[in-house]
């Protein structure tokens, strides 16, 4: 972890792998053009580069425009200087969480938070039971819009009540492996 | 027969809402006289929320499945195209990035592994194309689907960012599987087109959008079935499509199964072996002819 007196907002970016592309951009707009996503942005991708580089933290890291990264690396194919944006997205996502700065006109943040609690206790994903934690953290109303949709999944033998766990001795060895790169701050 | 380690996912797991793609890649599998072999006790790859938000880690759980596969020889298939993306992407950072190698090192060594970088991280139809091939696929076929229209819907991940396979864009060697079993592969440009993945959770309104292009394009072109071979795709364009017909005022039916149960009704599997009816629009309309 940088000591966020001595290190600039671009130093803390860099320092976590993949995220050093930001260096090379050249403002091009491919990546934005590219986007599915972009319109829904308050920020699009080559503007958050832009203002990261302007060492405009705060406005990066509280923006939702990271959040509304779809992973679809259409950018990362197409930009001219091969940085890996979605990876930069990632790495802006980790820093906002970190900071507590993250966006609350986005609901992505809670949506990875309950996911992740799965993967850490039981080392795998239960669609259904992430799904009801997380309408119960931001609002049972949508829910019930769901409700037809979780009602065809269940008919249809989509979803099921029981969690697919690993065995006990493998969840022990995730977690050590968990925790010991953790506890290391990883490969940064 | 070729063996390859397997790396279900939590989507192809017994719960899992994918659970037809594995039944019907088992059934396929017998038929081409392939092997795939469950990777014991495989952990989730923690896809993009791992990466997010427990960034250090991300790389380590997926050595952990790799390091277990490396111990089983042969290359890693990961039907789930963001289990893919994943896996291989950790693969290319561990060489390429000596920080990232070190911090895995340690940790997998904290759960008593090692990792070597061997594994080849492949999908499933990148193995049926490439080691097994158009022509012998083809001689495999019972019931040929002559004048079936499909749409070939290959999502963002089948082809990107890794390269190599085919084009990033405009893929085509799932049309090219669909033809080598009688079928017709529609114009679809839509292709590669992103269906809003996990974000149809916490973005529902924009992931419905996406999906509604999908259908727009497909539909339009002619297409009475999709094929996919993502389980996140499959799920988002089936379950989601009456959402979009709500929300949209459309009227779409349109049948979305996996590649493999497509290849499976073509080898004269049992529609049960394939889980025809997991699929929350039918299918039976459109493979009347043929089942």
């Amino acid at each position: 972890m940088p000591e966020a007196k001595t290190t600039t907002f671009i130093d803390e970016i860099c320092a976590i792998p993949g995220g050093e592309d930001i260096r090379v951009c050249i403002q091009c707009g491919t990546c934005t053009a590219s986007c599915p996503n972009a319109d829904r942005m308050e920020h699009t991708p080559s503007h958050l580069i832009a203002m990261a580089r302007a060492g405009m933290r705060d406005e990066v890291l509280s923006s939702n425009g990271m959040w509304l990264c779809l992973s679809c690396y259409l950018c990362v194919v197409r930009c001219p200087r091969d940085i890996k944006i979605t990876r930069l997205m990632h790495v802006l996502e980790s820093l906002s969480a970190r900071a507590g700065l993250n966006s609350r006109r986005t609901t992505t943040p809670i949506m990875y938070k309950g996911f992740n609690k799965y993967i850490t206790n039981t080392g795998r994903i239960s669609e259904l039971w992430m799904m009801v934690g997380y309408y119960f953290r931001t609002g049972l109303l949508k829910a019930i819009g769901m409700l037809p949709v979780a009602l065809s999944l269940f008919t249809h033998r989509r979803v099921s009540l029981k969690i697919d766990k690993m065995k006990p001795e493998g969840i022990k060895q995730l977690q050590a492996i968990i925790e010991k790169a953790e506890s290391s701050g990883g490969a940064r | 027969m070729t063996h390859y380690p397997y790396y279900p996912g939590c989507g192809l797991s017994p719960e899992g809402f994918g659970r037809a793609f594995d039944w019907s890649i088992k059934g396929v599998n017998k038929v081409l006289g392939l092997d795939f072999k469950e990777i014991p006790d495989w952990n989730c790859c923690g896809t993009v929320p791992y990466d997010t938000l427990h960034e250090e880690a991300s790389f380590a759980i997926c050595a952990r499945n790799l390091a277990l596969a490396e111990k089983m020889g042969g290359d890693l298939v990961a039907p789930c195209s963001s289990c893919y993306v994943f896996l291989s992407r950790t693969n290319q950072y561990l060489a390429q990035y000596s920080k990232v190698k070190k911090s895995v090192d340690e940790a997998l060594a904290a759960g008593g592994l090692e990792y070597h970088g061997k594994v080849k991280v492949r999908k499933v139809l990148d193995v049926y194309v490439h080691d097994v091939g158009f022509d012998a696929i083809a001689s495999k076929v019972k019931k040929n689907l002559a004048g079936l229209k499909v749409a070939c819907y290959y999502g963002c991940q089948e082809v990107r960012p890794i390269f190599g396979r085919d084009h990033p864009e405009n893929p085509k060697y799932m049309d090219k599987l669909v033809k080598a079993l009688g079928a017709d592969a529609v114009n679809f440009p839509f292709k590669s087109a992103c269906c809003g993945g996990s974000l149809i959770i916490s973005e529902e309104d924009a992931s419905l959008e996406l999906i509604k292009k999908l259908l727009d394009s497909a539909v339009s072109n002619g297409a009475e079935v999709m094929v996919t071979g993502c389980p996140l795709c499959q799920l988002n364009v089936d379950a989601y499509q009456s959402m979009v017909n709500r929300k949209y005022k459309t009227d779409y039916h349109l049948p979305v199964l996996f590649f493999t149960q497509l290849m499976g009704v073509a080898f004269g599997l049992d529609e049960k072996e394939l889980g025809l009816k997991t699929s929350i629009v039918p299918a039976k309309k459109a493979l009347a002819k043929f089942i």
